[in-house]
């Protein structure tokens, strides 16, 4: 079988829950999602974006991913044909499972963000012994 | 620094500007050698064109860049892979193969293209050839 051909995604802006005070747009980075025994991995494709540039926090079982966009490289350039519009990159996702905070780790290549969120010893299942 | 009431102003402005040229007919259709992907935007620079393609996990060595008269044909794949043994949650990153052929409506310098990938970005800087460009004629 020959390789599948890769499809364009078109962008998902944001969708707002209040009204934003700054007119920009925000886009949902496309996400896969899996877990394993003691962790749960997040990658996100966010192009443009430097590992510099990334902010993520664990706030009451909610990660908020942000992606800002240096598009200082956008100067002085004037846009004869365009596809796809540019944007930060957000995203939330409640989380399920407890997760150890201080031990997220994450990994930027290629524009792609990879984070390991380890669980919680409280999350792991647990054996209890009757006294 | 990216930030500041400056710059939310500056993004703002060249989303307006990306999306009033949004599949203008400047190309006149001259990108459907091979598939939709990579999306491309395309930008004037002085004389030059500037390419600038979005293709996020697919590595530099995956990247296949020819150019010849005034096409640009651009190639590669992007494979996704995760460890057996995980449940998965979401599922919506896409994989494949990828090629696709860029027309653009002047000569190019061939050998004066340049290519930078980083971040997922591809950006191609494209020169006008110099038999192209505009020379003042004197009157005898």
């Amino acid at each position: 079988m020959s390789p599948q051909e890769l499809q364009v995604q078109e962008k998902r802006e944001v969708e707002r829950q209040q009204e934003s005070t700054v007119p920009a747009r925000a886009f949902l980075p496309p996400t896969d999602i899996f877990e394993s025994e003691d962790a749960l991995t997040i990658v996100m494709e966010m192009p443009g974006v430097d590992r510099e540039d990334i902010a993520v926090n664990v706030e009451n079982g909610v990660l908020n991913v942000e992606g800002r966009l240096d598009f200082s490289k956008y100067e002085g350039m004037q846009p004869v044909y365009t596809e796809y519009n540019v944007g930060h990159y957000r995203r939330s996702f409640s989380l399920s499972s407890k997760i150890d905070q201080d031990r997220i780790s994450a990994q930027m290549q290629d524009g792609v963000l990879t984070l390991l969120l380890p669980k919680s010893e409280e999350a792991k299942p647990r054996r209890i012994s009757v006294g | 620094m990216v930030g500041g009431y400056d710059a939310l102003d500056a993004l703002f402005n060249l989303q307006r500007a990306l999306e009033a040229r949004l599949e203008s007919d400047w190309l006149r259709g001259g990108t459907t050698g091979g598939g939709a992907f990579p999306p491309i935007n395309v930008f004037q620079q002085g004389d030059s064109l500037v390419a600038i393609l979005e293709v996020p996990g697919v590595q530099k060595s995956d990247l296949d860049i020819q150019a010849k008269g005034n096409t640009v044909r651009i190639s590669g794949k992007k494979a996704i892979g995760y460890a057996e043994g995980v449940s998965v949650h979401r599922r919506e990153r896409l994989s494949g193969v990828f090629d696709r052929t860029l027309t653009v409506p002047m000569q190019i310098d061939v050998e004066g293209i340049k290519a930078e990938y980083r971040d997922g970005v591809l950006v191609l800087f494209i020169p006008r050839a110099e038999s192209e460009k505009p020379r003042a004629i004197s009157i005898n």
